[in-house]
């Protein structure tokens, strides 16, 4: 047999390293690193993205107030991750779906659906999930979303719905999935328009993103199924907002998927269920992320400009925790569900077996 | 009235529910130019084009993630998992998805998806395709599972089934897909989803059964006919809902009941059926249940099926055996 190999396998691999950076606007130093997408926006934009940040790290903070008040029940902290979500989400309209995971409730709301249907979702209320907004709820099963985005996205095509697309989250490990794949596969081979967003956190739960694939990007599992993908900087609202809106555009002109991978960091737990995240972080690998802070660099550049300060801020932040409290009063007034409902929900008509049970139910619970 | 076999009355129900509702759909792997791996969707394609009845890529859980997604956006799939064995990529879009949209969405949205699927043995397939799953998933809420035991409940129960909003798994029996012809009326009837039918009446005892069984149990109602013995055969039709009160009725009169099945024993169709007349109709038996099912090992290779399988032989033995108590 002769010696010389027939392909240099170390270099093809060597070579799948050779990605562009990531795509951002405004660095950790608030730095403008792209002037010409930086003066597309106004001031006001500026403005409505330090808004919506605010207003999701307000919401996160007075929802881990409740969570240690025992008010809550599944939580899945979003501090850090702000600009990935909320930069994404304001570059789609209403009349998207969204298709979220658990750690997308933010975006969820943003979408539509109110701040009291998401306390009665993390509770495990039903009327959590009776919100208005085109949305499933939070997404429980990872990967899950994925396929079910290539089907909206095909139904979108095929109700030849203008100006419309599905957008869907995972994170990380979330692209472990086989459904992500198959999801992805599906879209393309339909060109149906699905926006598949990874926010790559760093951890599923404890693993770290270095050991759930040997892939030196998650943007990259999109080029197998022949989808154009591309990594931005999480922390960077002003980059996370023009990249989903561009994927959008792309998109609504007749073309099919688009994947974008958000880089960025949960600053906290992965639930409020107990997890410790110095179990497996060092504060050495997550100071360098806490100075990332989304909201600190797009701070500093509003209050260079004097459209921002100190005193505002709070106000809005006071604001805001004053309508989350609203909406957990209201929440606490909902009534408790009943069996019979659940059976009732189960089938459009119950089974004539299934109409004992309710009739039994029922007669319990007028009681 | 024609002669239809089991395939082409799925075939002429497919038909009709293309032509009634644009809403429909239908995908799945090799259903569209090739007409399904047995033709039960020939023709389709050409018919109705390729937005309507359309190839997929070769997986499982991708088919059932489209169906769902499509069910949201007004749509109103019918999805075909090419051999019921290949369901398991699937489970979590099946059991944990689809089934429980309306549940989840407290009946705000749903998913009106027919998956169908060939099960069954005895056609001596590949390993993996043939295993009757209906053990499993008549355990999951929200999904109706409809397991017709002859052409002409084929059609009728295929189109009940794309018609209701509930979910459905429609299982297509292998074995009976070419062996059975049945005169069938043309154009469109339903059977009810939620009813057991008769198919034999008799007053000494009672055989409930379903999918391929059924023929089986009126090859032993025939056979027992011969020495004066009237067996009354149930087909259940679906297994899920399981409509208990035509059981009930019959063993009120027969006060006997042998419960068949094409599946393992475990913890599945026959074993509720069982449960349903302990709780329910057990003061009008004079004998005990009597039941035959396959043996609790995995399912066999081709060349075991049909040493597994119980059949007529197995079903008249425990008749009989019932019937001397």
């Amino acid at each position: 047999m002769a010696n010389k190999p027939i392909v240099d396998f170390e270099a093809i691999k060597n070579n799948l390293s050779n990605v562009s950076k990531p795509i951002q606007v405004l660095n950790e130093n608030a730095e403008i690193t792209d002037q010409e997408v930086f003066d597309s926006f106004s001031d006001e934009d500026l403005v409505e993205f330090m808004k919506k940040m605010v207003w999701e790290r307000a919401l996160h903070e007075q929802t881990m107030n409740f969570s240690r008040q025992g008010r809550m029940g599944f939580y899945a902290p979003t501090e850090g991750e702000e600009a990935s979500e909320m930069g994404t989400v304001l570059a789609m309209k209403k009349q998207d779906y969204l298709l979220p995971a658990y750690r997308d409730v933010p975006q969820l709301i943003q979408h539509g659906a109110t701040v009291t249907e998401a306390y009665l979702w993390s509770r495990g209320h039903v009327l959590g999930n009776k919100f208005k907004a085109r949305s499933m709820m939070p997404q429980i099963i990872i990967g899950a979303a994925y396929v079910e985005a290539a089907g909206v996205g095909l139904g979108i095509k095929k109700n030849k719905e203008e100006d419309t697309i599905a957008f869907t989250y995972t994170g990380d490990g979330g692209t472990s999935q086989g459904d992500s794949y198959e999801g992805m596969n599906f879209a393309g081979a339909y060109q149906a328009p699905v926006l598949f967003i990874v926010q790559n956190n760093g951890f599923a739960i404890s693993t770290p993103r270095a050991k759930q694939t040997a892939a030196p990007t998650l943007a990259q599992k999109a080029v197998a199924a022949g989808i154009p993908s591309v990594q931005v900087d999480g922390m960077d609202i002003l980059a996370c907002y023009a990249v989903a809106k561009a994927a959008r555009d792309y998109m609504v002109a007749g073309n099919g998927p688009v994947l974008i991978e958000t880089l960025t960091y949960r600053f906290g737990a992965h639930s409020s269920a107990g997890d410790d995240p110095k179990r497996y972080r060092t504060k050495d690998q997550e100071q360098p992320w806490f100075e990332k802070d989304p909201l600190i660099r797009l701070r500093k550049v509003l209050t260079d400009k004097g459209l921002w300060s100190e005193d505002e801020e709070d106000k809005l932040v006071e604001e805001y925790k004053a309508s989350f409290k609203d909406a957990i009063k209201e929440a606490d007034n909902v009534p408790a569900d009943k069996v019979s409902d659940m059976l009732k929900r189960t089938f459009e008509i119950p089974t004539p077996e299934m109409k004992q049970e309710i009739d039994k139910f029922e007669a319990k619970e007028s009681k | 009235m024609a002669k239809k076999t089991y395939i082409q009355a799925v075939t002429d129900a497919l038909d009709i529910v293309l032509e009634d509702d644009p809403k429909t759909l239908i995908f799945g792997e090799d259903v569209g130019k090739n007409g399904g791996v047995f033709r039960t969707t020939q023709g389709l394609q050409e018919k109705y084009g390729e937005d309507r009845v359309f190839d997929t890529p070769l997986a499982e859980s991708g088919i059932m993630g489209l169906a769902t997604g499509l069910g949201l956006t007004g749509w109103r799939p019918i999805p075909e998992i090419q051999f019921m064995g290949f369901s398991f990529e699937a489970v979590d879009q099946i059991a944990g998805q689809l089934a429980r949209m309306r549940f989840r969405f407290d009946g705000l949205k749903n998913a009106p998806v027919t998956i169908r699927t060939p099960y069954g043995g005895g056609t001596h397939t590949a390993e993996m395709h043939a295993d009757n799953l209906e053990n499993f998933f008549t355990g999951v809420p929200g999904l109706r599972v409809v397991m017709p035991s002859n052409p002409y409940d084929a059609k009728g129960l295929l189109i009940s089934s794309v018609e209701n909003n509930d979910p459905v798994l429609f299982m297509e029996n292998l074995k009976l897909y070419r062996s059975m012809k049945d005169d069938i009326p043309d154009g469109k009837y339903t059977v009810p989803l939620d009813k057991a039918n008769v198919i034999r009446e008799g007053n000494d005892i009672t055989i409930v059964a379903y999918g391929a069984e059924v023929n089986e149990a009126l090859k032993v109602a025939d056979s027992l006919a011969e020495k004066n013995i009237s067996v009354e055969v149930i087909d259940l039709r679906t297994v899920s809902p399981i409509d208990t009160e035509t059981i009930f009725k019959s063993i009120e009169k027969t006060h006997k009941v042998v419960i068949v099945q094409e599946a393992q024993k475990m913890a599945g169709v026959g074993a509720q059926v069982a449960s349903a007349i302990a709780e329910g109709a057990i003061l009008s038996l004079d004998a005990p249940v009597g039941r035959v099912a396959a043996p609790n090992s995995v399912y066999p290779f081709a060349l075991g099926e049909d040493i597994w399988i119980p059949r007529a032989k197995e079903i008249e033995e425990k008749v009989n055996e019932i019937l001397n108590y």
